[in-house]
């Protein structure tokens, strides 16, 4: 019932963790106003802008900047998989030679129920994995079919792995990238001046 | 502490098709206008009022986080995933004390030795570095860092396939 989700799609290379990019006050402070999302109004960017003091259009030039940058990985609907009957998530780790890991990352990447799909480091002796990808299923045996998929595709029988099963969910929301909470002062401080 | 409420997992709610497509077609390239609810709506022949407020339902319902950006792991500020070996007698105490710090944004046990694990985002590394050191610390039990060397995938969202 699920065969469409079994495709190999093939990708685009994969972007390397790009170098840090030094943002301006004023980016630093549009990322604080919508890291939390934006607000569910006619005019959201407008909403953004009044607050920060600046124009509608320079929100929109900025968040489209950032987007460009690869900063803003995407912009739309965030869903809640849980919520939304994907009751089953795991994270699929491999241990890959290290001059293999590249190729089978996007291997693995080119599947579209993976979600995401890093290199980490290992921690030898407890954690000797160094390729991490997220899938989603309706139930444990979807998953474990899409494991299984992804063995075959990528050609990973050898390769030791394993599947962590998500329990309880303790915490799930998006990343604060600025500590909007506990600095309010920086928003009276001299970013604006018309600079968004 | 109601964001960290340990979560039932849900059953499948029932989802009109507006739902649907706003849940599975807008998850990228939300416009870039002035007013981008309206473009929306234009696309999916309803009104403006209809998506703002269907998003706002949903958003109440639990089935969006939100509507807005998806940022870049490491592109601002320092984060990293990191796992911990949690007696499962400590578990839910340990899962708590994680949970307090605004730094940490996911936070999920798993079936494996090391059963929690969570992912904390901060403003820089030393801030990062500073709050993995606090809950091993008042946890007793070992922080173990993780994090992201490169990233193979392309975020494009979820095809959430309603069959």
């Amino acid at each position: 019932m699920d065969m469409r989700t079994r495709h190999y799609t093939p990708q685009p290379a994969a972007t390397p963790v790009a170098a840090p990019i030094t943002l301006g006050a004023a980016d630093l402070a549009l990322i604080e106003a919508i890291q939390r999302g934006l607000p569910l109004v006619s005019r959201p960017y407008a909403a953004v802008a009044a607050r920060l003091g600046c124009g509608e259009e320079e929100v929109i030039r900025r968040i489209a900047a950032l987007q460009q940058a690869g900063i803003i990985k995407r912009l739309g609907v965030v869903v809640r998989h849980r919520e939304l009957g994907y009751g089953a998530n795991a994270m699929v780790v491999w241990d890959v030679p290290d001059e293999e890991v590249a190729e089978l990352g996007r291997c693995l990447s080119g599947f579209e129920f993976v979600t995401l799909c890093y290199r980490r480091p290992r921690r030898l002796p407890q954690w000797p994995y160094n390729l991490f990808c997220m899938i989603h299923g309706r139930d444990r045996e979807a998953v474990m079919e899409k494991f299984r998929l992804m063995i075959e595709s990528c050609g990973l029988e050898t390769i030791p792995k394993a599947v962590l099963f998500s329990r309880r969910r303790f915490k799930q929301r998006g990343a604060l990238y600025r500590p909007s909470a506990v600095a309010p002062a920086t928003r009276a401080d001299p970013i604006v001046e018309g600079s968004c | 502490m109601a964001d960290s409420a340990i979560m039932q997992t849900a059953s499948t709610m029932p989802l009109d098709p507006l739902e649907q497509s706003l849940l599975n077609d807008f998850q990228q390239g939300f416009p870039l206008s002035p007013t981008p609810f309206a473009e929306m709506a234009a696309r999916l022949g309803v009104s403006e009022e209809q998506v703002i407020t269907t998003l706002e339902r949903l958003q109440q319902r639990g089935a969006v986080s939100r509507v807005g950006p998806v940022f870049r792991t490491h592109s601002i500020g320092a984060s990293t995933l990191a796992a911990m070996c949690v007696p499962e007698t400590r578990l839910e105490e340990v899962a708590e004390l994680v949970n307090r710090f605004d730094a940490v944004n996911h936070n999920y046990e798993r079936e494996h030795r090391l059963n929690l694990w969570f992912v904390a985002t901060a403003p820089d590394e030393a801030h990062l570095q500073q709050v993995l050191a606090e809950i091993e610390e008042r946890t007793g039990i070992e922080v173990i860092a993780l994090p992201m060397v490169e990233d193979y995938h392309i975020d494009l969202g979820f095809d959430l396939q309603w069959t």
